[in-house]
């Protein structure tokens, strides 16, 4: 099978993510957003792997993984404690660092 | 020849200075006894000094000692060296002694002011600093001491600072005199840069070699220093305002001492100035203005130290004139500068006498009839002012008479010009002073009810009979035999041949005495026969306006030099507001102006950052891609 269409996957995942975190107001869907373009680049990276046919970009899958995880965690406490104190999970409400 | 004795003549009162200003207060009740005995510890290392040098034989009279090696730099070495010759003894003498006599005359003049001890103090630094200008080997030293005395002389004039109009004259004392170091810094530099040396004997030996223009622009330098520190036209604004200073200070710095080291400046750098015809005439025509200059004015002060000063300005005139003279002026220079020493201290002393017993009133149209009271201070100045008019046989008799003859026989043009101005000054001499001694101590009381006046005390007046003896007797003595001219001789070596007399001496002491008399004779008419106004008249001619104004050189110098350098300086501020400050200014607000403008792009939305993250990446990409086609 074409390597390529991995990448037209990945570049069509990207996308999607990118625009979900531009359009989209709910904290939890950005976030997700989010994901899906981190996991985007990891397809993309892991291809690239294939295609050279050597194990950096899967080395920097893992990598990202790693990140992800991390970011995750630290994310979606921010995300809850904003919930709480404001009872909403929209992003717009969070405007205050502005001016 | 060496001698280990000279530092002391300065390092004794060099070290009471140091100690009374260190121990502050703790040395209020003996400071000024310690400043004194300091000063007489000084004037007897002085006269052993002398009695040394006496026992020697004339040329082998000068010693020296040098006390470090000052400057070493490839050429140019400056050790800090003293030397003491025939021409600083006297000058040695005249400091230390006068000093003594100022010092002991304070204490009663002093005791009732709460600073009495700083004062002490300023006078025996003034005394270090200067023995050190008459004794520094080399112009570099004696410029220390010419700083030093500058120093010592703006700290007593602006003694009494909290009266901000003192504080005012001392300030412009030290400008003036600013004006005057620069010419003798520039002299050393000049003196330097074509001798390759500063001290004395150096630059003696290689006046030779130099061009005459060197000399010339060496010797109108000098000309400057000497106008400034001795207030000769046109730097002569300052002395009248310095008579803001306790009295004992007027008498000491800017009457005896001080105010003569123009004049030792001019006599000492002697081998420049013979070198230097168009310099030395110009010394003599300085001198010549400001004899008359300084009488003019003498003549319209009602304030008697003013009065006094203008007359010190005049009488320094004449001794730069005998120093403009060339080789047969010098030592009637020198003689003149130490028999005024005397009877001008005397008389000043004499003035602080009467302003103690006058409640420190100066105006003498508030005087009148005071000898009765004073008949002590009456006496010392009546000596001191029939030696300044130059009444036989007191000092100014020798002293001035001398200089008129020698600038008579100059001969030619030169000479008739400068000897009648020489002339013309005597005459004006005995006028205002015969007008101080009337106004004050003849005619009718014009003083208050409130004042008292009395004899001061002895510790006042036995410096001022002291004085008056010198007065009476200095000017016999320096010309008996010929003795000054003798014992300067080895340093301003006088002309072998003798220039010929185109007045005879007798003649010109006629002349002089005549003149003399008349200035008497107006000012008794003027002053003693009519009732002297107390307040002083209004519808006078402009003449005697301008004259009370002190010739408008106050008013010369605020056009001249003060107002456009007012206006330069107000330009400069605004320049540095406009230009400098504009420019930084300019660039804090072109900074803030574009933040408050790149502000609206913080909207605080998440997204809108987002999107413009998005956007930032894809323009990258872009130009990447671009670039990389």
């Amino acid at each position: 099978m074409n390597s390529a269409n991995y990448l037209y996957v990945a570049a069509l995942l990207f996308t999607i993510g990118s625009i979900g975190v531009v359009v989209r107001r709910n904290a939890i869907v950005v976030f997700m957003c989010i994901e899906l373009m981190l996991n985007a680049a990891n397809l993309a990276f892991v291809t690239f792997a294939r295609i050279n046919g050597n194990l950096d970009g899967q080395v920097m899958a893992f990598f990202t993984m790693v990140v992800a995880a991390c970011e995750v965690v630290v994310g979606l406490a921010i995300i809850v404690t904003i919930y709480r104190s404001r009872r909403s999970a929209s992003v717009d409400d969070a405007s205050l660092l502005k001016r | 020849m060496t001698s280990n004795l000279l530092v002391y003549l300065i390092a004794l009162p060099l070290f009471g200075s140091a100690l009374l200003l260190l121990a502050g207060r703790k040395s209020d009740k003996w400071g000024h006894i310690l400043a004194t005995l300091l000063s007489a510890a000084s004037f007897g290392v002085g006269l052993y000094e002398f009695s040394q040098m006496l026992s020697r034989a004339n040329d082998q009279r000068a010693v020296s000692q040098k006390l470090f090696s000052w400057i070493s730099v490839g050429s140019f070495q400056v050790d800090a060296g003293l030397v003491l010759d025939q021409l600083s003894i006297c000058f040695v003498l005249l400091i230390t002694g006068v000093g003594t006599l100022i010092h002991i005359y304070s204490i009663a003049y002093m005791s009732h002011d709460r600073d009495r001890r700083r004062f002490f103090a300023y006078l025996n630094l003034f005394i270090a600093a200067m023995l050190l200008l008459v004794l520094g080997d080399s112009y570099l030293n004696l410029y220390v001491g010419w700083e030093g005395v500058g120093l010592a002389s703006y700290l007593l004039i602006g003694f009494w600072n909290q009266k901000p109009t003192y504080a005012t004259a001392a300030k412009k004392a030290f400008v003036a005199n600013r004006v005057g170091d620069l010419g003798l810094s520039l002299a050393i530099m000049i003196s330097f840069a074509t001798l390759g040396t500063v001290s004395f004997a150096g630059v003696k030996a290689h006046a030779g070699q130099a061009s005459t223009g060197a000399l010339t622009a060496i010797g109108i330098m000098l000309l400057v220093a000497a106008t400034g520190k001795s207030a000769q036209f046109p730097l002569q604004a300052w002395l009248g305002d310095a008579m803001a200073g306790p009295t004992p200070v007027s008498a000491l710095i800017h009457a005896a001492t001080m105010v003569t080291a123009g004049v030792y400046l001019i006599v000492r750098s002697n081998f420049i100035f013979d070198a230097a015809p168009t310099a030395q005439l110009l010394v003599a025509i300085i001198g010549a203005i400001t004899l008359l200059f300084g009488a003019v004015i003498g003549m319209a002060k009602d304030d008697i130290k003013k009065a006094l000063a203008a007359s010190t300005m005049s009488q320094i005139g004449y001794m730069v004139l005998g120093a403009g003279l060339g080789p047969v002026g010098y030592a009637f220079a020198i003689m003149h500068l130490l028999t005024h020493g005397f009877f001008k201290a005397g008389m000043f002393l004499g003035a602080g006498s009467v302003m103690h017993g006058m409640d420190d009133e100066v105006n003498m149209r508030r005087y009148g009839g005071l000898r009765k009271f004073m008949p002590i201070t009456f006496a010392t100045f009546g000596l001191g002012y029939l030696a300044i008019i130059g009444v036989p046989p007191f000092a100014g008799f020798y002293s001035k008479d001398k200089i008129i003859e020698v600038a008579f026989n100059m001969g030619g043009v030169k000479g008739v010009t400068l000897g009648t101005a020489a002339l013309l000054g005597a005459a004006i001499t005995a006028f205002y002073m015969t007008r101080v001694v009337v106004m004050t101590f003849a005619g009718n009381k014009r003083w208050d009810e409130k004042a008292h006046p009395h004899e001061s005390p002895a510790l006042m007046w036995i410096p001022m009979v002291l004085l008056a003896l010198g007065s009476v007797a200095s000017g016999f003595l320096f010309t008996h035999g010929n003795s000054l001219v003798n014992w300067l001789s080895p340093v301003v070596a006088p002309n072998p041949e003798h220039q010929s007399e185109m007045l005879k001496p007798a003649v010109v002491s006629i002349m002089a005495l005549v003149v003399v008399l008349i200035g008497v004779a107006i000012a008794m008419m003027k002053y003693l026969r009519a009732e002297v106004p107390v307040e002083a008249p209004e519808n006078v001619s402009v003449f005697t306006k301008i004259a009370r104004r002190d010739l408008l050189q106050d008013d010369f110098n605020e056009a001249v030099f003060m107002r456009p350098g007012l206006k330069l300086t107000e330009a400069l501020v605004v320049t540095d507001n406009a230009v400098i400050d504009g420019a930084v200014r300019g660039v804090a607000r072109l900074t803030k102006g574009t933040g408050s403008v790149l502000r609206y792009t913080q909207t605080g939305f998440v997204r809108s950052y987002a999107m413009w993250i998005l956007l930032g990446a894809i323009g990258l990409i872009a130009a990447i891609w671009v670039v990389t086609l």
